[in-house]
């Protein structure tokens, strides 16, 4: 059991929220311009994709305590799932994007009514082993594909009329869906369901002692944190046209852990900035150094931890509210 | 759907009309290797296969209907994703004309949609599956050096015919070890023989015991090792190592000459396989060794010989039609003869498969083996007619039916 | 003979495969157990660890011409000594923080482990050759046993119990035991206490380390092989609970057996078998089988 002596992994400093809402819109108005600046669509299609992978993971840590070492299963299942209506059963793509959702949630239930049962280090090791044994699920399935994966998922129609081809129209509409779920994750935080969870965060037997059913609230914010992973995997499959088995090793679980600490766990925005940095430093990193790419990784982890617990956006947030005062 | 200058220069350029065949795609003819630098095929192209691109342009004159060559490269993990996205990457920002290498299967099929959708060519040589000139078949892929049907062909058939007839194959996990093992279970059953079974291990696996235990008791005369590289070096090691041999025969199935490198001449010997090149074979493959040898500390295997004249006959094509525009580049590959140190018959069809002729070899005793990489004496030489599926059979898409 | 289907020696030879992957389920969960109870901290590195006592193995033979029996004492002091390295210069700084920040220190750690040696050796990794005398087999009758999978079996068993009859039956085991429960007082005793759990964190990464040597002249040693180990183990540890040295033991082995067992009757389930009963066990008892909840 997690020791209450110590402090709960994200407590998040100062006013949560503040300065967010103008974060947003800055990174909003950027992403609006971005393809007429000649960035490459597709990597700003990653990079939004992960930026939500990496808010959902967030949700879970940042604003109630749990370290989810698997949360690559619920975005590649969805990526899986998504791809699999859309190139069998030919659903059109708004409509595979639900399913995969459907499907991440629904494998966040039966994992979350396990992981649940216990906490700390023990539920981050759960969570990791369910997922492993999610990924050789996914090798051995033939409808994954294994090690081929599965590939050649064409784009489709939005609603049958708005065809996805283009990069560009692609684009606005991943920006758009990226937008809401991120606005809709600031309202869970900011909503009297999202009060409980910090409270369940940092006491959880006093929450207990108030009346309220710790585990059901951690069940349901695992389960929605599932859903908006899966959300992201399910839009990178629109983007890429495949899903393969990397979208469910454990290497994808650990680099959103990462995107989510160096942005600052317990911020609304820290993820989004971590994922930028994060699969912007991949990109341009895996030509020139190779196998280096994990050892600058591993060493960003390691400076964090030790250095940068708060992350960019939540060490940036203490210095502009440095004076105020800190509640227990 | 395409971004940047060079895109929006060669849509001008398609919209100019007639003048268009004189055009080259951002000035400049790219080529780009994507193959896999440090895992389990490193051996098996490599560093290898860039430096045989690298070789083929030079000698070309590092020109081709005066524009420059340029050879980039990439290592793409053996992952189909990272492949695709880079493949997709080079097309689309890099102004790559040509993909060449592309081992393994699963690499080789992802980076056939990508070609597909984006109009671009790409020559597959590292890679086996014979879907890529069937159901998986593209109008701008080509098949080079050999696929899993030519493979079943020679080395299947040749060892039922020496009297294995009872085969257990031990499967790599993906699009190749499939299709190899269909490909020379059909051949087996053909000739007469029984497939007893098969395990399926994954890529790049790190233990054969628990496989190779299974393929002893189910008492098949013949253990089929359907995987290559790294996988194949390993698994005959194993089979050393828990007595399989010589009670039970191996045969592998895709094999080079670096792997009988790797595994030496001592485990190797006897082994039967199928290649489409013998770095030993006549004065001209000897000659490109050497000077491949000199850049690479190496011997060529028949995939990186392979990637030398892909890139060569892509450059004569896009010489002959003046033009790197890829439905101009592709008519020309289909119908010239492939003339050079790799082949002296080839013809690429409309399926997109390169056929010539193949070779069976076996791997020399010891006491045979007179200089360094002496290892392979000939068996036979298969016409490519008859090592390769026929034209009629071919379940590709593009294929006519008269 | 033939046991529900299956000939005897088919099955007795996977067994003992699965005896293999148990033994070194159980040298490596036996580590992180140690590590755990002394310094409350979840070692995700000791699967690189693992890999790094294989790499080392090779690299004394293949760069120092250090054969294998030597490389079984000296290679696992080696990355003991990292691993006290890695102690006092990482993981002091988190003490009393949530542990949690410990697992993702050493998970930056074991990434760091993993790429260096991917960036040297290739993914595919190397090939150790065998010292002569581990090569060859014993024929029992029922099986054949190939010596240098006996070898490994037999040392792990012999380190394990040693182990655990050093913490559970001796004075310095008391000292550790007492160290973990009431550091504070400990330390009032007269007992280094900080000295004794660098040490304690160095002993359980070299066992990792052997784990890793052993390992070497068994099968093919590939930078990867440290991850692939490490999430088993952690099943492992949740199945048998953090609660007792020989817990960890007997579920390390024992799971190992299943796997081998799963790999005759149901070949396609045998990567999956531990963590679908860490599930099983996880529903029914949740502190694991020889945990304290």
């Amino acid at each position: 059991m997690t020791s209450q002596a110590s402090p709960p992994i994200a407590s998040a400093p100062g006013r949560s929220g503040l300065g967010a809402p103008a974060i947003f819109l800055a990174v909003l108005a950027l992403g609006i311009v971005a393809p007429f600046l000649g960035l490459y669509p597709i990597l700003l299609m990653k990079l939004l994709c992960f930026a939500l992978f990496a808010c959902a993971f967030n949700l879970l840590i940042g604003f109630v305590g749990l370290l989810s070492f698997g949360h690559a299963m619920f975005f590649g299942s969805a990526a899986y799932a998504t791809g699999h209506a859309m190139k069998v059963w030919g659903l059109s793509p708004e409509l595979g994007v639900i399913f995969g959702v459907l499907v991440a949630a629904a494998l966040g239930v039966l994992v979350g009514l396990l992981a649940i049962r216990r906490q700390g280090i023990y539920f981050a090791m759960i969570t990791m082993a369910l997922a492993q044994m999610f990924y050789f699920f996914a090798l051995q399935a033939p409808f994954t594909g294994g090690e081929d994966g599965l590939q050649g998922v064409q784009r489709g129609s939005l609603f049958g009329v708005l065809s996805l081809a283009s990069d560009m129209t692609l684009y606005y509409v991943i920006l758009a869906v990226v937008a809401l779920s991120w606005l809709l994750i600031a309202r869970i935080v900011h909503s009297p369901f999202g009060q409980i969870l910090k409270a369940i965060r940092e006491n959880e037997a006093r929450t207990i002692s108030l009346g309220y059913d710790a585990d059901r609230f951690k069940l349901v914010a695992f389960i929605l944190s599932a859903a908006l992973a899966g959300l992201a995997g399910s839009l990178k499959v629109l983007v890429l046209g495949f899903a393969t088995l990397t979208d469910v090793h454990w290497a994808t679980s650990g680099s959103v852990i990462l995107m989510s600490l160096i942005g600052g766990i317990g911020t609304l925005t820290g993820p989004v900035v971590g994922a930028f940095i994060i699969t912007g430093l991949e990109n341009v990193l895996a030509d020139r150094v190779g196998s280096w790419v994990t050892v600058i990784l591993g060493a960003i982890f390691v400076a964090s931890v030790l250095l940068f617990r708060k992350g960019l956006v939540g060490t940036l947030r203490e210095h502009v509210f440095r004076g105020r005062a800190r509640t227990a | 759907m395409r971004k940047g200058l060079m895109a929006s220069a060669a849509l001008a350029a398609l919209i100019a009309g007639p003048a268009y065949a004189q055009q080259f795609s951002g000035d400049a003819v790219k080529i780009g290797v994507l193959t896999d630098l440090s895992g389990v095929y490193a051996d098996f192209g490599g560093q290898g296969a860039v430096e045989a691109a690298k070789m083929a342009v030079e000698d070309f004159g590092g020109k081709v209907a005066g524009k420059p060559i340029e050879v980039i490269s990439a290592d793409h993990q053996n992952k189909p994703d990272v492949a695709a996205s880079k493949a997709r990457e080079w097309y689309d920002t890099q102004g790559v004309d040509l993909i060449t290498e592309s081992l393994n299967s699963s690499v080789a099929l992802a980076v056939s949609k990508v070609a597909t959708e984006k109009k671009r060519v790409q020559m597959v040589t590292g890679a086996a599956t014979s879907r890529l000139s069937n159901e998986d078949c593209g109008p701008y892929t080509v098949h080079y050096v050999y696929d899993t049907y030519a493979l079943a062909q020679g080395t299947g058939a040749a060892t039922v015919k020496a009297g294995g007839d009872s085969w257990f194959f031990l499967t790599a996990d993906y699009a190749f070890g499939h299709s190899l093992e269909k490909d020379t279970g059909d051949v087996v059953r053909n000739a007469g023989g029984k497939v007893l079974g098969a395990v399926r291990h994954p890529l790049s696996a790190t233990d054969f015991s628990s496989f190779l235990l299974q393929a002893q008791s189910s008492g098949a005369k013949v253990v089929g090792l359907a995987n290559a590289g790294q996988d194949t070096v390993n698994s005959i090691k194993a089979a050393y190592d828990f007595g399989l041999t010589p009670k039970q025969q191996l045969a592998g199935l895709l094999t080079l000459v670096t792997d009988v490198h790797s595994l030496g001449i001592q485990q190797a010997q006897g082994l039967y396989t199928t290649e489409a090149w013998y770095w030993d074979q006549t004065d001209e493959t000897r000659a490109f060794s050497k000077r491949y040898f000199e850049r690479v500390k190496k011997m060529p295997n028949s995939n990186q010989a392979g990637v030398y004249s892909a890139v060569t006959s892509y450059l004569k094509a896009v010489q002959a039609a003046n033009t790197d525009e890829q439905d101009a580049v592709m008519k020309q590959l289909k119908s010239m003869t492939i003339n050079d140190m790799f082949t002296k018959n080839g013809k690429i069809r409309q399926d997109g498969l390169h056929v010539h002729d193949m070779y069976l070899f076996q791997v020399k005793a010891p006491a045979d083996s007179k200089y360094a990489w002496d290892y392979y004496k000939q068996i036979a030489q298969v016409p490519g007619n008859q090592a390769f599926q026929p034209l009629e059979q071919s379940r590709c898409p593009l294929v006519k039916k008269s | 003979m033939e046991i529900f289907g299956r000939p005897l020696p088919a099955l007795a030879s996977q067994v003992m495969l699965g005896l293999v992957n148990g033994s070194f389920y159980a040298m490596l969960s036996l580590g992180l157990a140690v590590i755990f109870g002394t310094l409350n901290i979840v070692n995700f590195a000791h699967g690189a660890f693992y890999m790094v006592g294989a790499f080392g193995a090779f690299f004394a033979l293949s760069s120092l011409g250090i054969n294998y029996w030597v490389a079984l004492i000296l290679v696992p002091l080696v990355v003991g000594f990292i691993g006290v390295l890695v102690e006092r210069g990482l993981l002091r700084w988190l003490h009393g923080l949530d542990p949690l920040y410990g697992l993702l220190l050493t998970f930056g750690l074991s990434l760091i482990l993993e790429g260096l040696l991917r960036d040297v050796y290739g993914s595919s990794g190397r090939s150790y050759p065998r010292p002569p005398e581990l090569n060859g087999v014993w024929n029992l009758g029922f099986m054949v046993l190939p010596i240098s999978r006996a070898w490994v079996i037999g040392v792990s068993l012999v380190v394990c119990f040693a182990t655990w009859f050093v913490i559970e039956r001796t004075k310095l085991g008391a000292y550790l035991r007492a160290a973990t429960e009431n550091p504070a007082l400990t330390q009032a005793f007269g007992v280094n206490v900080p000295l004794l759990v660098t040490l304690t964190f160095g002993f359980g990464v070299a066992l990792a380390g052997l784990g890793g040597v052993l390992a070497a002249a068994a099968v093919q040693i590939t930078p990867l092989m440290g991850s692939n180990i490490i999430i088993v183990v952690f099943a492992v540890v949740v199945i048998g609970g953090m609660g007792s040295i020989l817990g960890a033991i007997v579920t390390g082995l024992g799971l190992g057996i299943v796997e081998g067992l799963t790999r005759v009757y149901y070949p396609e389930a045998s990567a999956t078998v531990v963590f679908v009963i860490m599930a099983i066990v996880l529903l029914v008892r949740p502190a694991g089988l020889f945990g304290r909840a």
